[in-house]
C-alpha cells in the first residue's frame, strides 16, 4: 500500500492536476507550461494557508 | 484575425473527414488517446501519464471504484469514476478497488480516482476541441 504523507499527497495531486489544466487550458507550449506553474503554486500556495488557518482555529 | 482564419480553415477541414468525436471517444475510454488520434504526440503523452498516474495512485492508496449510486454523493463519484472510461472497468473487472477502507489515505485515494476521471472529461473534451478547430 502506497501510503504518503498530507504534504506528499497534495504535491501529487498538485502536480497532476496542473499539467492537465496546463495543457487544456491554454494553445502555446510556453503558456501551457506558466499556466501548469501557475495552478501547482496556487494549488500548494492554498493547502499550506488553509492549513495553518485550521491550525489557529483548532488552537 | 489571420488566427481566426485558421481555426475557421481547420474547422472545415475537420468537418470534411472522419467522424467528429472519435478523439472525444477515444480520449475518454483510453486517457491520451484522443491527442494521438490528432497527433499531438506530446499533449497525448503529458495528459496519459498524469491522469494513469493519478489513478494508479488512487488505487495504490486503497481507494474506492465507485460501484453503485444508493445516494447523490455515491451518483456523482460513480461519475466522476466512469471519466476515467477502461481504466475503470478494467479496475472493476479485476476487482480493484471494491474493498471499503476506513483509513485517511484511502480517502485520500478515492478522491485521486475520481479527480482522474473528471481530468480524463476535460482532457477528452480538448481533443474533441482541437478536431473541431476550436482551439490549436
Amino acid at each position: 500500500m502506497f501510503s504518503p504523507s498530507h504534504f506528499t499527497a497534495v504535491l501529487l495531486f498538485a502536480l497532476f492536476a496542473s499539467t492537465v489544466f496546463g495543457i487544456t487550458q491554454r494553445e502555446t507550449p510556453q503558456r501551457m507550461f506558466r499556466y501548469g506553474l501557475y495552478c501547482f503554486s496556487l494549488f500548494v500556495g492554498s493547502a499550506i494557508v488553509m492549513s495553518w488557518v485550521m491550525y489557529l482555529i483548532a488552537r | 484575425m489571420a488566427e481566426a482564419e485558421n481555426r475557421t480553415t481547420a474547422a472545415k477541414t475537420g468537418a470534411q473527414d472522419g467522424f467528429v468525436f472519435l478523439p472525444l471517444i477515444a480520449g475518454w475510454l483510453v486517457p491520451g488517446a484522443g491527442h494521438f488520434i490528432l497527433r499531438k504526440w506530446g499533449r497525448g503523452t503529458l495528459l496519459a501519464i498524469s491522469i494513469v498516474c493519478m489513478f494508479a495512485l488512487g488505487l495504490a492508496m486503497q481507494g474506492r471504484l465507485y460501484a453503485n449510486a444508493h445516494d447523490i454523493l455515491e451518483m456523482l463519484g460513480l461519475l466522476g469514476d466512469l471519466g476515467s472510461g477502461l481504466l475503470y472497468i478494467a479496475g472493476r473487472a479485476m476487482g480493484l478497488g471494491s474493498d471499503s477502507v476506513q483509513l485517511t489515505v484511502a480517502d485520500w485515494g478515492t478522491r485521486f480516482i475520481v479527480v482522474a476521471g473528471l481530468l480524463n472529461i476535460i482532457s477528452a473534451v480538448d481533443a474533441h476541441n482541437i478536431r473541431t478547430g476550436r482551439k490549436l
